[in-house]
């Protein structure tokens, strides 16, 4: 293998990784405020869907992020009414809400699928991309690649450093209490719900307008689910959410590395590798199942009902 | 003002009237959307849901996708009274699809044995799918939301390898599809002329023998012991462990009966497009059924009836196919909104004021 071919691959794997660190960053904030959210994989494809036909119709990229945010958070939105107001079982609302997200994206975008669009174009830094090996992954990206890395530093930032971080895992860890205490449980979870709706709908626009900038039925391919895997894999740590993110992105391009080394591999094949890491994530982590249980927070799933 | 409280007991009332509010508020919607688009929303709504099952042909056509989702439906429904969350039907599905088709294609010909044989393979293949996710349960602990729904995609690709490489036809014209089944392997249809095909008699009976089991058995009453209380059930001293692997076996073989059906039936081959999504309406199907034998047949048929539509009001009106998954996900989302008044109600409240 040449430096180049190297150069590639670690370009590919950030790329690749970007998205699952988004999705991933936004439910590990609402599980850590209690809530499991399993409507990623519905809010990243409204998200995608959204940010590709307001960026074509307005000729907007910016626009068209924005309008993929906007789009997650209406969607968060709407699982927080169900699965807080409503204190709805959150597992069926949460896929109620990808069964939905997936049908809605399709439906919007069916007249979108197979247009093109010039998508988002890298931010290269000049002399820096030049350093041999990686300067083109860390210098040559695109903004949104960046912008997850001021996003991590963000919420490892707000946990680490903050009252805001406190209040979140007070209310995730023992809703009861932290009411007691004056907190507003239910204002912080849909806080930490919009937040994660708004990550998902960022994810789905980098998907749609950097990624590949094209909108196809269901071309999130899972993403939301990995990422909700990953979480677990990071044991509710945000440090561990980028290293995993990356783990998981490179696996998705081995059939850069396979094709550099020679090899001919079928690409159904390999396309199912990041699912089979997946699992066997979840099967390496059941050996300190008593080590992840203690890190999860404690009424995550729970609904919580003001008594008034 | 307005306020939610906890009724004393859940309301029967609600358990059944939820699904029939949450349909006719997806009608309304329904009707809202079409009209938005730009079309008389009565005459869409009547394409959508009356057209196509206005004559004979449509009607067996409705039992034709009825037979997957009944299937389907009724496995996921003892895994969900046990609260096992598989997704994964899908996936086992498309397995089961695969592997009863691989016997079909290249097993020596049994005569008409070789029918039975093809369906065996497709139960035993989409067991043994959904044997890997009770294993990763019971033995790694791994919640089985997300190692399903891996799996899902895993059959997936698995299913695109073998059509696009080894399985695929030589004389397909380089399509991703495999040779057609022999007459043989093929489920027969009931009337000439209609594709219905004794798959839907075989599902038939797969609803009621489930509701047997889950009715009458010792089996059926500690699925739904685990379900409602997982620490009763170790009390009573039930294996958790063998009940998960009980209800994922059988609903991975029932999907995998299903996947094989669809193949020796209406398909006729392998393609990458024989699941058709049926998997994951399943799981719209068991909610809406109320997780019972003859609600999930009347929800099979609703869910049915939209696939149909999907295909009705894209001939006829020109808009898109994928308004099948809207409505589901609608239909599923009103339903969960619905269903908290099983449990809550609504009251009003007038603020006190205290005299001091």
């Amino acid at each position: 293998m040449d430096i180049d071919l190297i150069a590639n691959i670690l370009f590919a794997t950030l790329r690749t990784g970007t998205p699952l660190i988004l999705i991933a960053l936004g439910e590990l904030v609402a599980e850590k405020a209690g809530v499991l959210n399993l409507g990623q994989e519905g809010m990243v494809l409204m998200g995608a869907v959204s940010g590709f036909i307001v960026a074509t119709v307005t000729g907007s990229l910016t626009l068209g992020v924005f309008a993929a945010i906007a789009a997650g958070l209406l969607m968060s939105l709407l699982f927080g009414v169900l699965a807080i107001s409503l204190v709805s079982n959150q597992v069926a609302t949460g896929l109620a809400l990808t069964i939905f997200g997936t049908g809605l994206s399709a439906f919007v975008g069916a007249s979108y699928v197979g247009q093109g669009i010039e998508g988002i174009t890298p931010w290269i830094v000049p002399v820096l991309s030049d350093i041999p090996l990686v300067g083109k992954a860390l210098f040559a990206q695109d903004p949104l690649v960046y912008l997850s890395w001021v996003l991590f530093i963000g919420v490892y930032l707000f946990f680490k450093k903050s009252r805001g971080g406190l209040v979140v895992r007070a209310v995730g860890e023992n809703p009861e209490a932290a009411n007691a205490v004056g907190m507003k449980v239910t204002r912080v979870r849909y806080a930490a719900v919009l937040f994660g709706g708004a990550m998902s709908g960022l994810a789905g626009g980098y998907l749609s307008l950097a990624y590949t900038p094209l909108w196809t039925e269901g071309m999130s391919a899972g993403r939301g689910w990995i990422a909700l895997a990953l979480v677990v894999f990071a044991s509710w740590k945000v440090s561990r959410v980028m290293l995993g993110a990356y783990l998981f992105g490179a696996a998705s391009i081995m059939h850069l590395v396979l094709q550099g080394l020679g090899f001919e591999v079928s690409p159904n094949l390999l396309a199912m590798l990041p699912y089979v890491a997946t699992i066997l994530v979840l099967m390496i982590l059941a050996n300190d199942a008593a080590k992840a249980k203690l890190n999860t927070p404690l009424s995550l799933g729970q609904p919580y009902r003001p008594q008034v | 003002m307005l306020k939610i409280e906890k009724r004393a007991v859940d309301s029967r009332w609600m358990q059944l009237g939820s699904p029939l509010i949450a349909t006719v508020l997806t009608l309304i919607t329904g009707a809202v959307l079409f009209a938005a688009l730009g079309h008389d929303p009565f005459n869409a709504l009547y394409t959508f849901f009356v057209l196509p099952v206005s004559d004979l042909y449509g009607v067996t056509e409705l039992g034709l996708k009825v037979t997957p989702l009944l299937l389907c439906a009724m496995g996921l429904m003892l895994c969900y009274q046990a609260k096992v969350w598989n997704i994964g039907a899908e996936g086992q599905f498309v397995i089961g699809a695969l592997g009863g088709g691989i016997a079909a294609l290249y097993l020596p010909s049994l005569g008409a044995a070789s029918l039975w044989v093809t369906l065996l393979f497709g139960i035993l293949a989409g067991m043994a799918w959904s044997a890997l996710a009770a294993l990763l349960k019971t033995r790694f602990a791994a919640n089985e939301i997300l190692t399903t729904i891996m799996l899902n995609y895993i059959a997936l690709n698995l299913m695109l390898y073998a059509v696009h490489g080894p399985l695929k036809d030589p004389s397909g014209f380089n399509f991703p599809e495999s040779a057609m089944l022999p007459a043989n392997t093929m489920l027969s249809t009931l009337i000439d002329g209609y594709r219905l095909h004794v798959g839907f008699l075989i599902a038939l009976l797969a609803m009621v023998s489930v509701w047997v089991v889950s009715a009458r058995s010792m089996i059926g009453f500690q699925i739904k012991v685990l379900g409602e209380d997982e620490r009763a059930a170790a009390f009573a001293g039930f294996s958790t462990n063998k009940l998960v692997w009980y209800v994922l076996l059988i609903s991975g073989g029932l999907a995998g009966l299903a996947g094989i059906a669809e193949v020796a039936g209406p398909v006729g081959q392998l393609n990458p497009y024989v699941a058709a999504g049926y998997g994951y309406s399943a799981i719209i199907v068991v909610f809406l059924g109320r997780m019972n034998p003859v609600g999930i047949l009347i929800a099979s048929a609703l869910l049915a009836l939209t696939y149909m539509g999907g295909e009705m009001a894209q001939m006829q009106l020109g808009l898109p196919k994928s308004l099948t998954g809207l409505f589901q996900g609608m239909l599923l989302f009103f339903l969960l909104a619905c269903d908290l008044f099983i449990s809550y109600r609504v009251t009003w409240s007038q603020m006190k004021r205290v005299e001091v």
